[in-house]
């Protein structure tokens, strides 16, 4: 698979190196050089420097031909922005992304964006260690 | 009409003061309270602290009512999204949204926004029209019908200087609507009317045609 991640943080990198390590080919985008401080001395994707909401930035990613679209910056109006790009100018298949905010993520599912809250998987997951 | 802006900056201000100069019922939703409170104590009870994102925010405005919504912050993504829960959840007919880089332009249409202003190409566009190598200005986007308004100058030395307009070839769906002349009064363009050096003409066509139009009143 083709994956093209948006945000280099530290979910980000994870990301990027688990897909790394199943043999996808992952290119991880930030407009921080600083960021790709995440990632490992052996990581084999491509991490490029440039800004998600940039089509060319996301045409050098190779969004053209990516499979799977990931928006995980800090932003959750920059991630939606990103999928919507992705989804209606790229054509990319699949896009996911991050928001914080899940009184916001029901809104994004209207617009058909495939969007995970970690605060509200998160909550779940600790009410269930309590 | 009642009308909501997204953002209380410079631009949300000033647009909220002229709107309810013109009778209008306006709300600002301002994510900065101090910021809301210096617009509540100078305009009065016309700003909603809160952000113009949330969908319970918007419903607090009474966003189901509001004719139109106006988006005015500083990042795109956030006026972008202001537009799209306005259009989704409260079905407002009308939203206009800035936009800063113009790049975005395109996503905001396919999007569905109704009118975007970028405030960056309106600023190119002017300061381009002050050097003497641009010929073409842009004047206005009829967005909904995909036309734009255009105004050509045309350089004394340009080829089409004395020829009639009916002996020019225009792009498709491009029409010379008025001509100024040095100290005279604007005239209707005809096909018989004769190009003359530093006129100022005031066009319509499409986006994509505007540099074959710039070309055939060139002469170039």
């Amino acid at each position: 698979m083709n994956v093209v991640i948006m945000g280099c943080g530290r979910v980000g990198a994870k990301l990027s190196i688990l897909l790394d390590k199943e043999g996808h080919q992952v290119t991880i985008l930030d407009p921080d050089s600083y960021s790709f401080r995440w990632l490992p001395a052996d990581f084999g994707g491509t991490a490029l420097l440039g800004n998600g909401l940039n089509e060319d930035s996301l045409k050098k990613a190779g969004i053209e031909q990516a499979d799977v679209f990931v928006a995980v910056t800090q932003g959750d109006n920059r991630n939606i922005m990103a999928c919507q790009i992705a989804k209606h100018i790229f054509n990319v298949p699949k896009v996911v992304s991050r928001i914080y905010d899940p009184l916001r993520r029901d809104l994004y599912i209207t617009l058909g964006i495939e969007a995970i809250s970690p605060t509200t998987v998160f909550a779940q997951m600790l009410k269930e260690k309590v | 009409m009642y009308i909501i802006i997204i953002g209380g900056g410079r631009l949300g201000y000033h647009l909220t003061k002229a709107l309810l100069d013109e009778g209008h019922e306006v709300l600002i939703i301002e994510k900065d309270a101090a910021i809301s409170q210096t617009i509540i104590s100078e305009l009065g009870g016309v700003c909603l602290h809160g952000d113009g994102c949330e969908a319970a925010i918007l419903e607090d405005a009474g966003t189901n009512r509001a004719d139109m919504l106006i988006a005015v912050t500083g990042d795109d993504e956030d006026n972008l999204i202001a537009c799209q829960v306005a259009k989704h959840k409260f079905n407002v007919l009308r939203t206009i949204s800035r936009v800063r880089n113009p790049e975005h332009e395109k996503i905001f249409k396919i999007l569905g926004i109704d009118v975007t202003v970028s405030s960056t190409r309106l600023i190119l566009e002017h300061i381009k029209h002050e050097l003497p190598s641009h010929t073409l200005m842009h004047l206005l986007d009829i967005q909904e019908k995909g036309l734009v308004v255009v105004e050509v100058k045309i350089p004394p030395e340009s080829a089409t200087v004395g020829k009639q307009v009916k002996e020019l070839t225009l792009p498709p769906e491009s029409i010379l609507s008025l001509i100024i002349r040095k100290e005279r009064k604007p005239t209707v363009a005809t096909s018989s009317t004769v190009i003359q050096a530093e006129d100022q003409i005031i066009a319509v066509t499409r986006p994509e045609s505007e540099e074959d139009l710039r070309a055939a009143l060139t002469g170039e």
